[in-house]
């Protein structure tokens, strides 16, 4: 496994594992309940694993 | 006539124009109608994707889930986030194969890669059976959206008629051009309109975010959470798994990826992606904004709870804007999957049986298809009736069954069949119609087992027992005498 292969994983498991402790009102970030703001954390962090991940992929530094 | 309702008629009218000018300067082969000449960059490409991702489901669908349901909605979120990661490594792929191959629509890779035009046939139908209902889905939105926001001068089947012509005309001549063009629009709109509805209505009514989904758990206990049974943590993780699966499975979304122009086009859509899951957020504020504001509204009629809220709130030409917006989700994925169905029918199922047809036989009666869908498509729309709606249920189980098969023919070394595909999918499909018409549940099937089992979705059943067939299937026709025929369907190239 490469490491940018690993890297993908991470969202499943933030999001898919992460659920068994995130599901909870309580504390509230920025107004949102937790569980909800967990879900936002991911999408942010989804988006900045898969721009590490554009980086490090060798097959994008092949000309268009 | 009110200014609400001319609002909604300029956006209608600006979106034709340039869904017709659209067809500027090309010619229209049948690959420059379907697949953009596979001419699309990052932003086009990126366009089409959230064109059929912020469909009237979203809008009308997104908020009335959280208005009716609370926290189950967020799967929403959680899966379009996943799906853009599994885009990056499925995608690039599956263009790469495509382009190699000249293909234009999504059984053309079955066909391709198994060697079989029946297993086109097959992937066809399936792929016709759920986009269908998928129209009459956007139209049903369309029609309640309009009438809504139109303070019911417009009757939503007077809406879906307006609305099935104008995707016709732009459609026929400009294909996934004409898509593009309005997805751009539909898109700015989109995302100013939920917005501000969803940081206003809030503040608003109950002077911020906190406030109101503190107010919303006193009044309703467990609304925010994942409940202990039914839309429990194991019924969001399979339903989040098979909805990512199924993501790409749609004709309409595999063949739009055909129309980028490179594969890095995908990987980049793949980081902005995930942050554009973010406009759902606003949509859920909106709906449960809505909760105790427009309280009542029970089932299915919790999907009004966004239009509702706005016409009690705001002046009418706002509610013209969201109207407008909300028009413009039902036309552009409405235009897309009318294209992809009628390239079904006159590319893998048509020509099929009457091979003689050439290229331009084809693009004709892809062409001439659109309206007799459409048409279908409004006739359903306003008959209703329980058919379409089972069919409905099933759209996203049904597509989801074609997964299993695609991903072994992207390795190297493919072991399965091409009776082991078709057994497979035919398999699926029939639990999955099975299940829903049965209206059976893990639950029902299953009352012994724990209750975690009892959530799971039912939709993985289906996936599994297709996934067992086809390597059963697989195995038994690889050794069998047949195999001088079907070996030509394992040798694949190297793609993964």
């Amino acid at each position: 496994m490469k490491i940018t292969h690993v890297l993908s994983l991470v969202p499943f498991i933030g999001i898919l594992g992460g659920i068994f402790f995130s599901n909870r009102v309580t504390p509230y970030v920025m107004g949102m309940p937790f569980i909800l703001f967990w879900f936002v954390l991911w999408a942010l962090l989804t988006s900045c694993i898969m721009a590490i991940v554009y980086k490090l992929d060798i097959a994008n530094k092949e000309g268009e | 006539m009110n200014i609400a309702l001319l609002i909604i008629l300029f956006f209608l009218l600006v979106s034709i124009f340039l869904g017709i000018r659209a067809r500027k300067g090309k010619d229209m082969s049948l690959e420059q109608w379907t697949v953009g000449g596979r001419g699309f960059g990052t932003i086009f490409v990126f366009l089409l994707m959230a064109g059929e991702l912020y469909t009237t489901f979203t809008f009308l669908g997104g908020s009335g889930w959280a208005y009716g349901k609370g926290a189950p909605a967020f799967y929403i979120i959680a899966y379009g986030c996943l799906a853009y990661v599994l885009s990056y490594w499925l995608l690039p792929p599956i263009w790469k194969y495509a382009k190699e191959k000249n293909l234009i629509s999504q059984p053309d890779f079955f066909v391709s890669k198994y060697k079989s035009p029946y297993l086109g046939i097959l992937v066809s139908i399936v792929g016709v059976i759920a986009l269908i209902p998928y129209m009459v889905t956007q139209l049903k939105g369309l029609g309640i959206i309009v009438s809504e926001a139109s303070y019911g001068q417009i009757s939503p089947n007077a809406a879906v008629w307006i609305g099935a012509i104008s995707v016709t005309i732009y459609v026929m001549i400009s294909g996934i051009h004409g898509s593009a063009w309005t997805a751009v629009i539909k898109d700015i709109m989109i995302f100013v309109v939920v917005a501000f509805l969803g940081i206003y209505l809030p503040i608003h009514y109950y002077g911020g975010f906190q406030n109101m989904f503190e107010v919303i758990n006193t009044n309703k206990p467990g609304f925010l959470i994942l409940p202990e049974q039914g839309m429990s943590i194991s019924w969001f993780i399979s339903t989040v798994i098979l909805s990512v699966l199924g993501f790409y499975m749609w004709p309409h979304s595999f063949g739009s990826a055909f129309s980028a122009k490179s594969e890095k086009v995908f990987r980049k859509n793949a980081i902005i992606m995930p942050l554009y899951q973010l406009v759902l957020l606003f949509v859920f504020f909106v709906g449960f904004a809505a909760i105790l504001q427009v309280p009542g509204l029970e089932g299915a009629k919790g999907d009004l709870s966004l239009l509702r809220l706005a016409i009690q709130t705001f002046d009418p030409w706002i509610v013209g804007v969201v109207g407008a917006a909300g028009l413009l989700t039902a036309i552009v994925p409405g235009s897309m999957i009318i294209m992809s169905a009628s390239t079904l029918i006159a590319k893998n199922i048509y020509s099929v049986f009457v091979p003689s047809t050439t290229n331009e036989q084809i693009t004709k009666l892809a062409k001439y298809l659109v309206p007799v869908l459409t048409l279908i498509s409004v006739y359903f729309t306003i008959q209703g009736g329980t058919a379409i709606v089972s069919l409905l249920l099933m759209g996203y189980s049904l597509v989801t069954q074609l997964f299993p098969s695609l991903i072994f023919s992207l390795f190297k070394r493919n072991f399965v069949t091409k009776q082991g595909a078709f057994i497979g999918i035919l398999t699926g499909v029939a639990v999955v119609a099975f299940v829903t018409i049965s209206g059976s549940t893990m639950a029902t099937m299953f009352p012994g087992l724990p209750q975690p089992i009892q959530d799971l979705n039912v939709g993985i059943i289906a996936l599994l027992i297709n996934t067992i067939v086809m390597v059963i299937v697989s195995v038994v026709t690889m050794k069998s005498p047949v195999k001088v025929k079907s070996s030509s369907s394992n040798e694949q190239e190297g793609l993964l």
